[in-house]
């Protein structure tokens, strides 16, 4: 969103000019404490649930604590006990693959859904409302009614899998097949969400260009490719932010899917976090990995805001 | 990130509410005290048996009022380390064996003066004591046993289990009763830690080394134990593609008359109190010799309450009163921990199983969970996943526990 943004703040109103009026300095303060007025309603639960918590979690990282006697300040301990331990790379690799395997599912999945809900299908908004009905089901359920599909031996999936004499994989209890099993129940999830964004950006591409592009003698892929995606690109950088955020930070359908197993195959860097501090008593440890966590996301996300103008254009 | 921020924001507000609170609060002469207890014990079916205690307590010391909390064993640990990290404990909690020597060792439990030690069986007594001081009070007491179905026994032309049954007995019989045909298995033993520690000990091996730093496990005995638990899945008991593992998934088994052996706690009688077949108990089968897995449930008082003594009160009711035996002994809650073999006496006339008896032969050889000085829940995890890995097929028995020992060694070293 942060692309998008950027062209409306540029035509936002200006602050009135010091020399248009008499008493500049009582007009600016005026427009401050509007300006506040209106950030106040998301400032203070940000600051509450999200800056303060952060701080503290830096505080907690330099300390050992295990919930129940009082905190030790260790310094940078935790973070040198992370870098040198090989779980925590094997943890990260777990993510990349989650998020490797999630991401292109979800964005060619949402774009499919998007273009077929953007023609004159009839019932296409009915269509458009169950599509997004995942979005918004709590990921408990979700998970629940996936490892019930998936099950090996009594679950849908490998029911009709077997109709057709195929033998279903160990899904979930299967090393091998549990990363694809949550992959394939979180892209089925988040399809909707895709979906509406990128459904969005097709209907602000004017009607016009396609056209043009026909009478060309541009067939439907070459249109998709030389005309929709390139105007498609900022909802397409938005959806990638926004996947990768959260692909970082998967963790419902982990600790309901799998918790971590089987023989830690699932075990991402949240889920980690998570045993590090209710299961482990090491809640240093857990606020030091949600650090080096923040810190590759701001990177990743940094790489690909400066990387956007080499292939978003903004039409 | 996000979550665990949210996390320890919440544990942050809620300390300063409670610095907050504690300058307001103080103990009025006159008026009743409320304590707050908040348990797991009660989940699932023994709510109104609480209350039951409750009330008596309430008729017994008008000054005092209890506010009770239940919350599921599942949720239980983490809602509890919350709660201690924040300073929002209630002042007299549920803790369980395993954990007892961890919380003491923190700090959070207060030493509990008890009126009438002698009302308690002296062994469960002790196990929360260090140094002779006692800093929580058993509240129940329960074991495992070998649950077996009569119908499924006498299809087969088979004598029941007793009490002098070995290993090679249950193999031999799990393996005659297995029809896979028929959907029948044999017997039904969870792959996990608390299962290895005691079929260890029943095949005459230790868990951990004298001074609780390293695993004693990784030597014939151990191998032969997890070969026991491991080996039968696949043969005589489902895999995990069928299902084993899951929860309730080995009783639901039972009751459906799918199961001829079933080794589970005391705690399921009334789950099968109504299936339509016969069924007993028996003592579980030993190796070398008979260990049965003892499980006690304790109450701590807090150590940073504020009714101390009021809440030491309550944690004595609850452990030893009349009124807990009545209830307990007449609802089939578990066992009362206490000493008077009269009053327990009731618990075997109490109909199926017909064998209660067993509940009490299984405590002449018994296996405590091992506790490590450090690390407890995360060397169970550890035991847990690389025994589910032997019996996945990933690894074989000798690889997991070499893993396992490595993994343990380097959580609870010193």
């Amino acid at each position: 969103m942060t692309a998008t943004l950027l062209p409306a703040e540029a035509r936002a109103p200006e602050p009135p000019r010091a020399s248009a009026g008499r008493r500049p300095g009582r007009r600016r303060v005026r427009y401050a404490l509007t300006v506040l007025a209106f950030m106040l309603p998301s400032a203070i639960p940000l600051t509450a649930f999200v800056l303060v918590p952060m701080v503290s979690a830096a505080w907690v990282s330099l300390q050992e604590w295990n919930l129940l006697a009082p905190p030790t300040f260790v310094g940078f301990d935790n973070y040198a006990k992370l870098l040198n331990d090989p779980n925590t790379g094997a943890i990260f690799l777990h993510t990349l693959t989650y998020i490797v395997g999630y991401l292109p599912l979800v964005y060619i999945g949402g774009l499919a859904l998007a273009l077929a809900l953007n023609t004159r299908l009839r019932g296409r908004s009915v269509l458009r409302g169950i599509y997004f009905l995942p979005v918004i089901t709590s990921w408990i359920v979700v998970a629940l009614v996936w490892r019930w599909l998936l099950n090996p031996s009594t679950g849908v999936v490998n029911t009709v899998l077997g109709w057709f004499g195929v033998a279903g994989p160990g899904w979930w209890t299967d090393p091998a097949w549990a990363m694809p099993s949550i992959i394939i129940a979180s892209a089925w999830k988040d399809l909707g969400f895709v979906m509406v964004i990128l459904l969005a950006g097709l209907q602000s591409i004017d009607p016009e260009l396609l056209d043009a592009a026909r009478v060309d003698g541009a067939g439907w892929w070459r249109r998709l490719f030389s005309v929709v995606l390139p105007l498609l690109s900022p909802s397409t950088f938005f959806v990638i932010v926004i996947s990768l955020i959260n692909g970082f930070q998967v963790f419902d359908q982990v600790y309901a899917m799998t918790g971590g197993g089987p023989g830690g195959a699932t075990q991402v860097v949240v889920q980690q976090i998570y045993d590090l501090t209710f299961r482990y008593g090491a809640a240093g440890e857990a606020s030091a990995l949600s650090w080096l966590l923040f810190a590759v996301v701001l990177a990743v996300t940094v790489v690909q805001i400066v990387g956007q103008k080499r292939w978003v254009t903004y039409g | 990130m996000k979550r665990l921020t949210i996390a320890v924001g919440i544990v942050a507000v809620g300390a300063i509410a409670l610095a907050g609170c504690s300058a307001a609060s103080g103990e009025d002469d006159g008026s009743p005290v409320t304590i707050t207890y908040t348990n797991f014990i009660s989940n699932g079916g023994n709510e109104e048996n609480l209350q039951k205690i409750v009330d008596a307590f309430e008729e017994e010391n008008p000054d005092i009022r209890v506010e009770v909390t239940t919350l599921p064993y599942g949720d239980y640990f983490t809602a509890l380390q919350t709660d201690l990290a924040a300073g929002t404990q209630s002042d007299v909690f549920d803790i369980e064996y395993a954990n007892y020597a961890e919380f003491q060792a923190n700090g959070v439990l207060a030493p509990i003066t008890v009126s009438d030690p002698s009302v308690y069986r002296q062994s469960v007594l002790e196990a929360y004591q260090t140094d002779g001081t006692q800093y929580a009070l058993p509240s129940s007491f329960s074991d495992v046993v070998l649950y077996y179905n009569k119908d499924l026994f006498d299809a087969a032309g088979l004598e029941y289990p007793s009490a002098d049954w070995t290993w090679a007995d249950e193999k031999a019989a799990a393996e005659a009763l297995t029809d896979e045909s028929a959907g029948v298995w044999g017997d039904h033993q969870p792959v996990s830690f608390y299962e290895y520690y005691k079929a260890l000990a029943q095949n005459g091996g230790e868990f951990l080394n004298a001074d609780r730093t390293a695993v004693a496990f990784n030597t014939p005995e151990g191998i032969e134990a997890a070969k026991w638990l491991v080996e039968k899945s696949g043969t005589v008991m489902p895999t995990i593609e069928q299902g084993q593992g899951t929860p309730d998934f080995d009783t639901n088994l039972f009751k459906e008359g799918k199961l001829a052996m079933l080794h589970t706690g005391i705690w399921v009688f009334g789950a099968v109190a109504d299936v339509p077949f016969e069924w007993d108990i028996a003592v579980e089968p030993g190796n070398v010799r008979q260990a049965s897995a003892v499980f006690s449930n304790a109450v701590g008082v807090s150590a940073n309450s504020k009714n101390i003594e009021a809440a030491g009160k309550w944690a004595e009711f609850l452990t030893s009163s009349d009124t807990m035996i009545d209830v307990r002994l007449d609802s089939g809650w578990e066992l009362p921990p206490i000493s008077d073999e009269g009053k327990l006496a009731v618990y075997l006339e109490k109909g199926a199983p017909a064998n209660r008896q067993a509940v009490f032969d299984s405590l002449d050889g018994i296996a405590l969970p091992p506790v490590a000085q450090k690390g407890q829940s995360e060397m169970q995890d550890i035991m847990t996943e690389e025994l589910v890995e032997a019996q996945a097929g990933r690894k074989t028995v000798e690889e997991a526990l070499a893993s396992a020992e490595e993994r343990i060694n380097a959580v609870i070293g010193g």
